[in-house]
C-alpha cells in the first residue's frame, strides 16, 4: 500500500524517534512510505486554543499535501492529530474555507488514521514481528481513546510484542493532565493531573510507559524526568518497530 | 408572500451582566490555585468521585438498552429546544387551567421580586425551600433575607451548605467538599438547641438535621422549590429527590411557589419514561432516586392551595438563539459530567465561580451571564478549564458534546477579544507553518533548544508564559536532526531501503518454507 506519512510537527521536530519507527515499521512490512515533503502542522494547537481563523493555512496546506489519489492512507503517530485531521478540519473548512477546500478536507479525513487504527484495521497485521523484552504499561491518551475510539487496539499490537511484560495501568483512562495550552493555562491543575498518573504509573513497576502520541508522552516524560523516576516514556512506534536484530537503544535524555 | 417587515431583529435578551450567582470574582487558574492546596478538598473530592463513577458504571452498564435511552434523551431535549415558545405556553396554559398561577420573569432580579412579593402577600416571614438550582442561580435566599424572609434550605446538603455560609460546590451534591466532622462541627455551631455531645456517625448527624427540619416543616406555610421537569401536555411539575425532605415541602405548606428555567420544560408525560430512568443512573448511580414527585396545579383540600409557577429566563433566550447555548440547554443537571472531570476532581465546584461547575458549568455559565473576553471577565477563563479528554462526553445521559462546545467558546473568545498577543504568535506560527522553508528554518532555530539545555540534554526552566509548565515538568532539548532532514540524508534513505528488503527476505523465506 502507498501510504502517506505525517509527521506532525512536534514529532518532526522534537521526537523524530517515533516517526522514524513509524516509517521504518511501516517499510518492514512491506509498504511504501511516501512523505509529501511541503507539510508541516495539522493546527490542533490552534483549534483548541480557540483559534479557527488563524489555522486555516494549515488545513488548506494538509488537504494539498494529502490529497494526491496515489495515497491510499495516511498515517500519523498521534492520536490527537489524527482526531485534528477527522474532526477539526471540517469545522475550520466549514466556518472560513471554499468549496474546494471543503471537498479536499473530506477526501483526506477519509484516508487518514493513527498508527494502531492504521496497522490493525487497515492493513489487518496485529503481529508486526516487534521484540521488546521490557516491563511496559501503556497510557490510552484521550483522544485516541475518545475522539479516535481506537478501542484495544494498541493493546493487540502490544501484546503480540515477542518477549514483552505487559502490565496494566490503574485508572489508565484518566487524562494526563496534558491538553496543549490547557498546561500552560491552567498548569497547576494539569500538574495535580499529571502527579496522579505518575503514582499510577510507578505502581505498576513498568520500565516503560507507552502511548500513541508523543505530546502526551512529553508532558509525563517530562514529571518522570522531574521527579528522577526510573521509568521512562516510549512512543508506541518504537516498540513496535523494535525487533532481534535491531533492538531499541535508549539515546535521549528525557522523552 | 404577504410577511410584514418588522425591522430588523432585536438581539436576543441578555442577563444583565453580573446579576446572580453566575460569575465569580477570581479567573480559574487563581481560584483553582487555592483550592489545589487544600488537602482535604482534595481528598473528600477525589473519595467522593471515584465512588459515585464506580456506581454509576455499575448501573448503566446493567441496561441492555442504556445507549438507546441517551439517544432518546438527546432526541427529546433537542425537540424541545426547537420548539421552546410553544411547549412553554402550552405549559402555561395547563397549569392555569388547573388552579395554577404562571410569572414569567426575564431575569434573575425579577424572579427574585416576584417571588419575595408572593411570599409577602401570605403574611408569612419563613419559606422552606427545597431542590432549586435556579434560585441559587438567581440569589433568591439574599434577596429574601434582605426584605425580612427567613429561608430555611431542607435539602440535607444544601442545609448544610447554608448553615455554613457556605456556596454549594457541586450540582448534586452541594456539600461534596464537606466531610462528617465538618459537619458535625457546623451542626453543632449552627443548629439551635443541638445535642452537644453529638458524633460524626452519618445516621446521629442525619437525625439532628432531621429534629430540625421536623419543626420547621410543621410551622412554615410557605415553600419555595425548583422543579427537574415540567411536562407542557398536562401541566404537571416534577421534583426528584432522595430524602422525602421535598415530599414535606410540596406538600404540607398552603403555598407552592416553584421556580423553574424555561429549559426544562419536556413535550409529554410519557417522556418521564426516559428521563426518569436517566437522571438517577446518572447522578447518584442509583437505579431509581427514590422520591419523584408530581403535581399539577391546585388540588382542593390536598395539599399546597395556591400554587404559582415562575418561569426564568435569565439569559437561556440567549443561549437558545446559539448553537452552541442551545445544545448545552439540553443538561439535566445530572452531575454525571463533573463527577468524571479530571479538572473537577481536582479543583472542586467553587473555583469555577458559578452556581453551574464543572465541564457543563464552564459551557453554560459563560452562555448565561456572557463573558467580556476584553474586561478580563472571570467568566472568559471558564471554556479552558478543560484538557479536553473527553471524559464529560461520554458520561452524559442526553450525549451533550461538551468539548466541541468548550472549542467552540474558545473560539468565541478569541474572536471577541481582539489583537492579543496570543492572537499574534498564534498567527505568526501558522504564517510560519504554512511554508515548509519558513518551518524548516524555525525547526533548526529549535536547535538553539540544545543551547538552552544543559549536558544531561534537558531544559529544566523556561521563561514565562511556559514556567507553568517548567515549574513541574523537564522538557529534552532538540535533537540534531528533525524526522525529515534524517529521512533526506543518506543514512535516512539506507535505513528504510534495508527496511523494505528485510520484507522482502521475509517474504522469500516464507515462500520457501511454504514450498517446503
Ligand atoms: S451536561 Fe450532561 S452529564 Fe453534565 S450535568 Fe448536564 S446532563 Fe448531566
Amino acid at each position: 500500500m502507498r501510504i502517506g506519512l505525517f509527521a506532525t510537527c512536534l514529532g518532526d521536530t522534537l521526537f523524530p524517534e517515533a516517526v522514524r519507527s513509524t516509517a521504518v515499521l511501516l517499510a518492514r512490512l512491506g509498504h511504501d512510505v511516501v512523505f509529501p515533503p511541503g507539510q508541516t502542522c495539522c493546527g490542533q494547537m490552534h483549534v483548541n486554543t480557540g483559534y479557527q481563523r488563524e489555522p486555516l493555512p494549515l488545513v488548506r496546506n494538509f488537504a494539498e499535501q494529502f490529497g494526491d489519489t496515489s495515497i491510499e492512507a495516511v498515517v500519523m503517530p498521534s492520536g490527537s492529530c489524527a482526531g485534528s485531521v477527522r474532526h477539526q478540519h471540517e469545522i475550520v473548512a466549514e466556518r472560513y474555507g471554499d468549496a474546494a477546500l471543503r471537498s479536499g478536507v473530506a477526501t483526506v479525513k477519509a484516508k487518514t488514521y493513527e498508527l494502531s487504527e492504521l496497522l490493525v484495521d487497515v492493513l489487518g497485521v496485529e503481529d508486526v514481528g516487534a521484540y521488546f523484552p521490557h516491563r511496559v504499561t501503556y497510557h490510552p491518551t484521550c483522544h485516541s481513546l475518545r475522539m479516535l475510539r481506537v478501542g484495544d487496539k494498541p493493546l493487540k499490537l502490544l501484546r503480540a510484542v515477542d518477549s514483552i511484560d505487559l502490565v496494566e495501568l490503574p485508572e489508565a483512562d484518566s487524562c494526563c493532565g496534558f491538553g496543549g495550552t490547557f498546561a500552560l493555562k491552567n498548569a497547576e491543575t494539569s500538574t495535580a493531573m499529571l502527579q496522579d498518573k505518575m503514582r499510577n504509573i510507578a505502581a505498576t513497576g513498568a520500565g516503560v510507559c507507552t502511548a500513541g502520541d508523543s505530546s502526551c508522552l512529553m508532558h509525563i516524560g517530562g514529571g518522570l524526568s522531574r521527579i528522577r523516576s526510573g521509568t521512562r516514556t516510549l512512543h508506541l512506534a518504537q516498540i513496535l518497530s523494535a525487533t532481534r536484530t535491531s533492538p531499541y537503544v535508549p539515546t535521549e535524555a528525557v522523552r | 408572500m404577504s410577511s410584514t417587515f418588522l425591522g430588523m431583529p432585536a438581539p436576543p435578551p441578555r442577563s444583565p451582566y453580573g446579576t446572580g450567582n453566575l460569575r465569580g470574582d477570581r479567573k480559574f487558574p487563581r481560584a483553582a490555585h487555592d483550592e489545589l492546596r487544600n488537602e482535604q478538598l482534595r481528598r473528600n473530592l477525589g473519595r467522593a468521585t471515584r465512588t459515585i463513577r464506580a456506581k454509576r458504571l455499575d448501573v448503566t452498564g446493567e441496561l441492555p438498552d442504556w445507549e438507546a435511552l441517551r439517544e432518546a434523551g438527546s432526541a427529546i431535549k433537542t425537540d424541545t429546544m426547537n420548539r421552546l415558545p410553544e411547549l412553554l405556553e402550552q405549559l402555561e396554559r395547563k397549569v392555569t387551567e388547573h388552579g395554577g398561577t404562571v410569572h414569567w420573569a426575564r431575569d434573575g432580579a425579577e424572579a427574585n421580586e416576584i417571588v419575595a412579593r408572593l411570599v409577602q402577600e401570605t403574611g408569612s416571614s419563613e419559606v422552606i425551600k427545597v431542590k432549586s438550582m435556579a434560585t441559587q442561580e438567581i440569589g433568591l435566599n439574599e434577596h429574601l433575607e434582605s426584605v425580612g424572609i427567613t429561608p430555611y434550605e431542607t435539602d440535607l446538603a444544601e442545609l448544610i451548605v447554608q448553615l455554613a455560609h457556605d456556596k454549594p460546590s457541586h450540582i448534586l451534591v452541594p456539600a461534596i467538599h464537606r466531610n462528617r466532622d465538618e459537619i458535625r462541627q457546623i451542626f453543632l455551631k449552627e443548629i439551635p438547641g443541638v445535642d452537644p455531645g453529638l458524633d460524626n456517625v452519618p445516621a446521629h448527624l442525619a437525625a439532628a438535621a432531621r429534629a430540625y427540619l421536623r419543626e420547621k416543616f410543621m410551622t412554615t406555610t410557605v415553600a419555595v422549590s425548583g422543579a427537574n421537569f415540567g411536562i407542557a401536555e398536562t401541566g404537571t411539575l416534577s421534583v426528584v429527590e432522595s430524602e422525602g425532605n421535598g415530599r414535606m415541602c410540596l406538600t404540607m405548606p398552603d403555598t407552592l411557589i416553584t421556580v423553574m428555567g424555561i429549559e426544562k420544560v419536556l413535550p409529554r408525560h410519557q417522556d418521564l419514561e426516559v428521563f426518569l430512568q436517566l437522571l438517577p443512573r446518572s447522578s447518584t448511580g442509583e437505579r431509581m432516586n427514590p422520591y419523584t414527585s408530581l403535581w399539577t396545579g391546585v388540588t382542593p383540600g390536598d395539599g399546597p392551595q395556591n400554587f404559582h409557577l415562575v418561569l426564568l429566563d435569565n439569559g437561556r433566550t440567549a443561549a437558545l438563539a446559539d448553537r452552541i447555548g442551545r445544545e448545552a440547554l439540553n443538561c439535566i443537571r445530572c452531575s454525571a459530567c463533573l463527577n468524571v472531570c479530571p479538572v473537577y476532581e481536582r479543583t472542586g465546584g467553587h473555583a469555577y465561580g458559578s452556581t453551574y461547575p464543572g465541564p457543563i458549568g464552564a459551557v453554560l455559565t459563560p452562555q448565561l451571564a456572557g463573558m467580556h473576553a476584553a474586561k478580563g471577565d472571570p467568566n472568559s477563563s471558564l471554556p479552558y478549564a478543560s484538557s479536553l479528554c473527553g471524559a464529560c462526553f461520554d458520561a452524559c445521559p442526553v450525549k451533550i458534546d461538551i468539548p466541541s462546545l468548550l472549542v467552540e467558546l474558545r473560539h468565541q473568545h478569541t474572536e471577541q477579544a481582539g489583537a492579543t498577543a496570543e492572537k499574534l504568535a498564534m498567527r505568526a506560527a501558522a504564517t510560519v507553518m504554512k511554508h515548509p522553508k519558513l518551518f524548516t528554518a524555525a525547526q533548526k532555530g529549535a536547535g538553539l533548544g540544545r543551547v538552552l539545555g544543559g549536558r544531561d540534554g534537558k531544559i529544566s526552566h523556561l521563561p514565562p508564559p511556559f514556567d507553568g509548565w517548567s515549574d513541574s515538568r523537564d522538557t529534552a532539548a532538540p535533537p540534531k536532526r528533525t524526522f525529515r532532514s534524517w529521512l533526506a540524508s543518506a543514512e535516512g534513505a539506507a535505513t528504510m531501503r534495508a527496511a523494505a528488503d528485510e520484507h522482502r527476505r521475509n517474504e522469500k523465506d516464507g515462500k520457501k518454507e511454504e514450498d517446503a
